[in-house]
């Protein structure tokens, strides 16, 4: 009797543990479906794109007439992003795939530098022409292979589920088809050299990525502590780890990292080896309640910054978030703003201490034998060049880097359209509206976020 | 007696002196602190000084406590009109000008923000016909929602015609119904961030955090990354917290001020674009990428 029992229920747990299971499955079926959909949907979108995109160039090279062929750049450079776009929804991280994903950001930098010039006043020139040429050859190459990769994925039904498994399992060698169509893809891009893109393409970064402006002797790991040590306000008994950059910075610094073990202060920063700047030092604490004003922090900010040596600069923007106050500051050169050179400096507001710094986007475009033209227009002629309804409040000359990556003198603009505030730049020399920033109002506090 | 008639009556005297000036010194004594009002200050400074803008007129946007563009513009048309030096800043003088010219009922105001009302502080208009209470629903997005008859009367020295477009605040209390933002990033992208750094990275040291920060807005500015905050996040495959789950913990205020960290312009990693965790990391191929420092656990390279 009891044993028909036990035998009736665990036949009722059998049964049900297996169908349990079955619809478990069929769940994590669905789910690894819906992924592999996804990612199926990317893989084809970017061929497609790509072919388009060759097909593309390829008629914009057959164009004359000046009127179709900005739209037709504009249509590359769209079709470039998308295709961008979609190479980041592949599970492709751990391969290397940059080469290609550089290369389409370099077509959609080239077509849009093209496409919003005054193709009537300045044509595409010879060179441009041969890279335009260039660029529908290699994109041809990159579709053909991407073509090989989606045959096979189609024809043996591939699956990037695999190729995800077979990315994080680190074993890349196991024979993987579409992890070698796309290596082979990169491949191909890798041969392409820069110099393709003809001179009159500016390189991608016009930035001094070495800090090459900068001048001074390399100082040594002892100067280092003693300079991080001033700008932080350790004293002498703090503990300090000293180390130099790797090999893959583009430009030589150390790494300081202090600590006082009396107070636990702790502070880190990064130093160019030459000269002797810092880069950027965190000096990180729990902040307490505000008892500066935002107003009594700038002052600190700015004692800080000419006490360090640093001349000219003058606040742009400053910032209250909870009990820190960020101050940006840009060099002021007879009444230019220069505002490629910014520096951040972050302030504690309840002792008023510095407690974060930041002058990369300086030091990078610090230049002290720059040589700023004259305006040609005056003030009134770059005046009738803004919108009409834009209500001027403030105006004065500014540099700034504009879409080229060229450092361009403007009249700088300062106003309003209804009730919101603009930052209009007018180049100085030609009269380009070089940049219309739309500045930004303070954002409501939803109840659901912190 | 006569001295002791004379050692009353003059402190009474003296008092009797004082007592008017001192019934006009409350009325100052609940202005403004001390402190100069600059722009990008929050706090209830900024909402005394928006409220009595609003009175006079010249601020007609959201009383939100956010020192922002709108306000700043509203102050330097205060200090035009009343001949001040214009310089955007609140000062000793131009509190002093603004609480003479201006009432200031705090409590209304203090009242309504905790609240979560809609309302306005016009000079001249009922109160009871400035505010709305919160609708149940939540709050409308568009700016367009109007606040019931709170147009106020033109004031002689009003520059702008009074059209107020606020948004229905939706606050719990005593706190900020608006907050500063890095520009090009919105309070969302802030938690997406610190989302993700605390996933990453919550037991590293705060300059680690920073780090992680640092590395997803390199990739956003670089050519072969997605050019978003999201886009980089979610890349598949791109970083493990995503992968397993991690990002939806809760994060901490500490990974939040890391992020605002890394978006005004802090980059403890020198550039780098990928890190790793040499303890755990399983593909080889990211051993031969350059690395340039070790930050806490993670190794930084290009």
């Amino acid at each position: 009797m009891i044993r028909g029992i036990i035998i009736g229920v665990l036949a009722v747990g059998v049964a049900g543990t297996a169908y349990w299971g079955y619809q478990e499955h069929r769940e994590k079926n669905a789910i690894l479906l819906n992924a592999e959909n996804n990612y199926q949907r990317a893989f084809h979108d970017l061929t497609y794109e790509m072919d388009l995109l060759n097909d593309k160039i390829g008629t914009t090279l057959a164009m004359n007439s000046r009127h179709s062929l900005s739209p037709s750049l504009v249509e590359v450079w769209r079709l470039t992003s998308e295709a961008h776009s979609d190479v980041g929804q592949l599970p492709l991280t751990l391969l290397p795939f940059n080469k290609t994903e550089e290369f389409l950001a370099q077509i959609g930098k080239f077509s849009y530098q093209t496409a919003v010039r005054d193709l009537e006043k300045e044509p595409l020139s010879d060179e441009e022409y041969e890279t335009l040429k260039v660029l529908y050859k290699q994109s041809g190459d990159i579709q053909s292979e991407l073509r090989k990769v989606q045959h096979m994925v189609l024809e043996n039904n591939l699956r990037w589920m695999d190729v995800e498994l077979a990315l994080a399992s680190g074993k890349e060698q196991t024979d993987n088809t579409i992890i070698d169509g796309f290596k082979t893809v990169e491949k191909t891009v890798s041969g392409y050299d820069e110099s393709d893109f003809g001179p009159s393409f500016t390189n991608m970064q016009m930035k001094d990525e070495n800090f090459k402006k900068i001048k001074g002797k390399t100082i040594s790991k002892k100067e280092a502590t003693s300079i991080a040590k001033k700008y932080m306000k350790f004293d002498g008994t703090a503990e300090v780890k000293v180390t130099e950059s790797g090999k893959g910075s583009d430009y030589g610094f150390y790494s300081v990292s202090i600590r006082n073990k009396d107070t636990g202060q702790e502070g880190s920063m990064d130093i160019t080896k030459k000269a002797g700047f810092p880069i950027w030092f965190i000096n990180y604490r729990e902040v307490n309640e505000q008892k500066n004003s935002l107003n009594d922090a700038n002052l600190k900010a700015a004692a800080f910054l000419k006490e360090n040596g640093y001349k000219n600069l003058e606040l742009f923007e400053s910032t209250q978030y909870d009990n820190t106050g960020v101050f940006n500051f840009v060099t002021n050169e007879n009444n230019i703003r220069i505002y490629p050179e910014a520096i951040k400096v972050e302030v504690a507001l309840d002792n008023g201490n510095i407690i974060g710094f930041s002058a990369e986007e300086y030091l990078k475009s610090l230049n002290e034998t720059r040589e700023i033209e004259k305006p040609v227009l005056t003030s009134e002629q770059a005046r009738a060049k803004v919108n009409p309804n834009f209500k001027v409040m403030e105006e004065r000359q500014a540099i700034i880097v504009n879409d080229l990556n060229k450092e361009v003198l403007c009249y700088e603009f300062l106003g309003t359209i209804e009730n919101d505030t603009y930052r209009i730049f007018i180049n100085a020399v030609d009269g380009t509206e070089e940049e219309v920033e739309k500045l930004k109002n303070a954002e409501e506090v939803y109840n659901e976020v912190i | 007696m006569k001295k002791k008639i004379v050692k009353f009556t003059v402190p009474i005297l003296i008092s009797l002196c004082i007592m008017p000036f001192t019934f006009l010194e409350t009325n100052k004594a609940f202005a403004f602190s001390n402190q100069v009002i600059q722009q990008g200050a929050v706090g209830d400074d900024v909402i005394e000084l928006q409220s009595r803008l609003q009175y006079l007129g010249f601020y007609n946007k959201k009383i939100d406590g956010v020192f922002g563009w709108s306000t700043y513009w509203a102050l330097r048309n205060f200090q035009y009109e009343f001949g001040l030096p214009i310089d955007g800043l609140a000062g000793t003088d131009t509190k002093a000008k603004l609480v003479k010219a201006s009432k200031y009922n705090k409590q209304f105001v203090k009242e309504q923000i905790n609240k979560g009302n809609k309302f306005t502080h016009y000079g001249g208009v009922d109160q009871k016909k400035q505010s709305a209470p919160q609708p149940k629903a939540p709050a409308a997005k568009e700016p367009a929602a109007k606040a019931p008859a709170a147009k106020a009367p033109a004031k002689p020295a009003n520059p702008k015609p009074a059209a107020p477009n606020q948004e229905a605040p939706k606050a719990t209390p005593n706190k900020p119904t608006a907050a500063n933002t890095p520009g090009g990033f919105s309070s969302n992208d802030i938690q997406l961030m610190a989302n993700a750094v605390y996933g990453e990275a919550r037991g590293e040291p705060y300059t680690g955090q920073v780090a992680v920060a640092a590395v997803i807005l390199n990739r956003v500015n670089s050519a072969s990354f997605p050019n978003t905050v999201s886009g980089v996040i979610f890349e598949p495959g791109a970083f493990t917290a995503v992968a397993d789950g991690q990002i939806w913990l809760t994060p901490n205020e500490q990974a939040k001020k890391a992020v605002l960290d890394a978006m005004n312009g802090i980059d403890p990693t020198g550039e780098a674009l990928y890190y790793f965790n040499p303890a755990t990391a399983t593909s080889k191929w990211i051993w031969s990428r350059p690395q340039i420092k070790r930050i806490g656990k993670h190794i930084f390279c290009e």
